[in-house]
């Protein structure tokens, strides 16, 4: 593989080519369901490839081959640099690269488990056990339960000099169980919607999870939400799960603070940003207690947006986006940094496999938990009239990422410091600034987690990638909720 | 890219390595092509080449698949391994059928595929190069700056090759092209959006396109703000294919039995008002696609809503004889297999990807509807719709690039975006006119062949900034 990379390279070095780079990468899936009793689907999956981006006569081409033959690979290169070349018909100015050091390095996801050396039988009887717990709750009338893993192998090579080799590991695990009755269908979803909880980490998530030991739980809760009261329509005190908040970060921060969306390059599909440029460094995003920050390094923990170097071979960074309250960062790439006087890329750009763009994404972009020592359960007790909402149902914001619509599976009405009574269907709503400004409560690093959201899409073709969203339970006040139902 | 005969040399490489009691092989293959434009100028253009194979074994009752995109020996081996060790592990499932034959799977008229292959594949659409798409770009740039606009967007081709084969005989093969064009015009306050698809890129007219987005950025200049409500609703057909393609994952017959669909309990039911015909139809003139599904079996034309009434659902291969036993057959129309199925194993079972509403007897236009309206919204675009409630099929979004008050039969201005929480039920048994039904494409779903329609009472339940 590192061989192909190497004459792709080789390949790319002709007349007007000012830049070039190479990622070879091998990627190895496997993917479980169950469903009702019975494997839904058991597959496993492959793909090995190149591609190729280079910088011709000041424009960008790129193209990928998954015949790594020496032909192949050269063909690949030589359309890449055809391509740019087209490119530069249409081209205002060239493109400008920040300066990177050339990088050298062999880097693997920390693991306890490679989650690949662990027999489809165990998983499956892991699964299968779960489905049983949900389905022996009566009034349930669909389990569904899922395990992935995946091992993405890559090495990057550029004309500057770089030699990168990483491996990263992802696993993920969840379950629903929904429940149909009358005219309605309500489902609960454990340790969160979207499949679960995803992490880059071994098959110790799996374990750590205690998938059975709420399996029961939470299917009751699904029946229960038939007999529940309506969400009501107004403006009320909200309180969100760390999962619901870890959302709420990726739509009205994460997405917003992407600098190609700041600058118009996803103007057709994702959209543009609320962030204008001259807002950096002046806008009052949030409440003093707004920390947030995007950070791809290890030790911020591992989440699908960690690693040790991106996909242009920038290190991984801390960069902090929200300080007390005020807008303090974008992410960024080598291409975009100029655009905000920045001497570096912030190291967020990445592809979703070898035959795509890396394009700026979102790494682990987290909400700092709260100093002083808060659990969830008192911020409940400290809170007179409110909300709690639980586990994300659906999700929709405007294409500059203004206003934004939640609802979430399960709620519970909060009086006088205790929660009084189940709610369904709950929802809110609102404009982003508004909202994060209006949080008065977050709770502490106790109940932090780092949520996996692992269906992210950007891009033209789409890319669906993996990010991290560090959070823990957080109070928002005079918020309008129940609108969907309005 | 592989042809039908190298994929047919390596499924009986593939059979070799198998001790399965069946096999099937999907190919799927595609040279992809985009150019990507933004503030005027290119800012991505990538290519790709690409063939996955992806290999299903049966053992009496277990199936599991396992893909590569190698296809020297050692791959194949490893892949065929993992799929047998994914099935063998299984407890057998008894509703797992035999893989069909060849026989089975064309049991409709022969000739259907041999119409639909002659016209989707084109030599002019595949053989479009980098420079030529750069061409075009050019020509969508030029119409900016005419309007002293910004934009931005794509220009793409792609050829794909789809082929399915199992060792009980079946060989079926898809060869298809594919031109696409979007493209966003913005101003200082406003935007406006165009886009359009076809297997054949003479159908595409990127000025066209581009002057039609631009005249929406300009009219939607410095948009007023005016408070949500229920209004009447004018929606493009873009705005239709993406809002309506959200209940489609319902029309099938496992969805049914599970009793995830909001058809449960509907079926047979006047559930959408009397203009209202819905089929899917694969091999419908204006459609794209594969005329096989996912175990190879040919799609059928199936009539799914017919005067507003809910008449059936469609089915793979294996679900007709679980809908027979369960206790919902009696209620769910004609139950027999409609070559709908996605590729096994799968837990979704399967879904009309074809869609085609039926035109109403006087088909109208845009421009008809508004010049009939008293008070209401044009809608170019909805964008990030999700469903909020998936019994009374509620789905929230928003309006984009190019949203307006219509007023006295003329559009008044341009307003600001609205976010929409709206019943699809409702929404299909409100819609006062429809225009003739086009091939529509947006962002939200798959294409679709749809009108323009006007909607009453359309749920507007906040406003945006902008």
């Amino acid at each position: 593989m590192k061989n192909a990379a190497h004459l792709a390279l080789d390949a790319a070095s002709v007349g007007g080519v000012s830049y070039a780079d190479a990622r070879a990468v091998s990627i190895r899936n496997r993917s479980l369901t169950t469903k009702n009793g019975r494997v839904g689907h058991a597959s496993g999956s492959e793909s090995l490839g190149i591609g190729v981006r280079v910088i011709a006569e000041g424009a960008w081409g790129f193209a990928a081959s998954a015949d790594l033959s020496r032909a192949a690979v050269e063909a690949a290169a030589a359309r890449a640099v055809e391509v740019a070349r087209a490119s530069a018909r249409v081209k205002r100015e060239n493109v400008r690269l920040a300066l990177e050091p050339a990088a050298v390095a062999e880097w693997t996801t920390p693991y306890k488990v490679d989650p690949f050396t662990t027999s489809v039988e165990q998983n499956l009887d892991l699964l299968l056990k779960v489905d049983a717990e949900m389905r022996a709750v009566a009034g349930v009338t669909l389990a569904e339960t899922g395990m992935n893993f995946l091992r993405e192998e890559s090495w990057f090579l550029s004309s500057e000099g770089s030699d990168i080799h990483q491996t990263k590991y992802s696993t993920g695990a969840g379950y629903t169980a929904y429940a149909f009755a009358g005219s309605e269908i309500q489902k609960r979803s454990y340790p969160n919607s979207f499949g679960g909880q995803w992490q880059n980490r071994g098959y110790e998530l799996i374990e750590e999870m205690k998938l059975v030991e709420n399996a029961r739980r939470v299917a009751e809760e699904a029946v229960a939400l038939h007999q529940a009261e309506q969400c009501p329509e107004g403006t009320a005190t909200i309180i969100l799960d760390g999962s619901q908040l870890g959302l709420q970060i990726h739509e009205s921060i994460g997405h917003p603070i992407e600098l190609d969306r700041v600058l118009g390059m996803e103007a057709n599909f994702a959209g543009t940003s609320f962030l204008t440029l001259e807002k950096l460094g002046h806008l009052r995003y949030g409440s003093e207690l707004v920390n947030v920050v995007a950070d791809a390094r290890q030790e911020h923990g591992p989440g699908l947006g960690t690693f040790a170097y991106d996909d242009e071979g920038v290190a991984a960074q801390s960069t902090p986006i929200i300080t007390n309250g005020r807008f303090t960062g974008y992410l960024s790439s080598r291409e975009t940094a100029h655009t905000i006087g920045a001497v570096r890329s912030g190291g967020t750009l990445r592809a979703e496999g070898w035959n795509r763009l890396p394009m700026i994404r979102m790494t682990n972009v987290s909400i700092l938990p709260g100093e002083k020592p808060l659990s969830l359960e008192q911020l409940i007790a400290a809170t007179d009239d409110g909300i709690y909402m639980e586990t994300n149902k659906s999700w929709s914001i405007d294409d500059k990422r203004y206003n934004f619509q939640f609802g979430c599976e399960i709620a519970w009405e909060i009086k006088n410091g205790k929660r009084v009574r189940m709610l369904k269907n709950p929802s809110y709503s609102g404009i982003t600034t508004e909202f994060w400004n209006s949080m008065d409560a977050i709770c502490s690093r106790d109940e932090w987690a780092l949520w996996g959201t692992p269906n992210c899409g950007k891009g033209q073709p789409q890319q669906v990638v993996g990010t991290g969203h560090g959070a823990s339970p957080a109070r928002f006040r005079n918020i309008r909720v129940g609108s969907a139902y309005s | 890219m592989l042809t039908k005969e190298q994929s047919a040399d390596i499924f009986d490489r593939i059979r070799r390595f198998s001790s399965a009691d069946e096999v099937e092989a999907i190919f799927t293959g595609s040279r992809f092509a985009l150019t990507r434009f933004a503030n005027n100028t290119i800012h991505q253009n990538v290519e790709e080449e690409n063939s996955i194979v992806s290999i299903r074994t049966n053992f009496a009752g277990r199936t599991a698949r396992a893909t590569t995109n190698q296809f020297d020996d050692e791959s194949l081996r490893r892949a065929v391994t993992a799929s047998e060790k994914l099935a063998r592990v299984q407890v057998a499932d008894p509703d797992l059928l035999p893989m069909p034959t060849a026989e089975e799977a064309d049991s409709e008229d022969p000739l259907a595929d041999k119409i639909v292959r002659a016209t989707r594949f084109f030599e002019e659409t595949a053989a479009i190069a980098p420079a030529d798409r750069a061409e075009v770009v050019k020509r969508i740039v030029s119409v900016a700056g005419k309007h002293k606009l910004t934009t931005a967007g794509i220009c793409s081709n792609s050829e794909s090759r789809d082929g399915i084969f199992n060792s009980r005989g079946l060989a079926n093969w898809h060869h298809q092209t594919m031109a696409e064009i979007s493209i966003t015009m913005l101003a200082d306050d406003s935007s406006g959006w165009q886009k359009s698809n076809s297997p054949d890129v003479a159908n595409l007219d990127p000025v066209r396109l581009a002057e039609t987005a631009a005249q929406k950025a300009v009219e939607s200049a410095h948009p007023r703000e005016i408070a949500p409500g229920k209004y009447n609703v004018i929606l493009e057909p873009a705005a239709v294919l993406d809002i309506v393609g959200f209940m489609f994952w319902d029309f099938g017959g496992v969805a049914i039995l599970d009793q995830r669909s909001f058809l449960n309990d509907r079926i047979g039911t006047k559930l959408f008002g009397e203009n209202i015909n819905i089929w899917d139809d694969a091999a419908h003139p204006l459609q794209a696609g594969s005329p096989f599904d996912g175990e190879g079996m040919r799609r059928q034309r199936v009539q799914l809503v017919e005067n507003g009434v809910v008449k059936r659902v469609v089915y793979a291969r294996a679900t007709p004889q679980k809908m027979k036993n369960s206790e919902y057959a009696a209620k769910v129309g004609p139950i027999e297999p409609t070559g709908h199925g996605f590729p096994l194993p799968n837990e979704m079972g399967e879904m009309p990807m074809n869609i085609v509403f039926g035109a109403s007897e006087d088909p109208g236009s845009v421009e008809k509807m508004i010049a009939l309206t008293e008070r209401g919204v044009l809608v170019t675009r909805l964008w990030y719709i999700r469903e909020v409630d998936p019994y009374e099929k509620i789905v929230t979004g928003m309006t984009r690039d190019g949203t307006f008050l219509v007023e006295k039969g003329k559009v008044q201005c341009g307003v600001r975006n609205f976010r929409f929480n709206q019943s699809l039920i409702s929404m299909l048994s409100n819609v006062e006119a429809m225009s003739a039904p086009v091939r529509a494409c947006g962002e939200e779903s798959f294409d679709m062949v749809v009108p323009a329609t006007k909607v009453r009472e359309f749920n507007f339940t906040e406003a945006t900034k902008f």
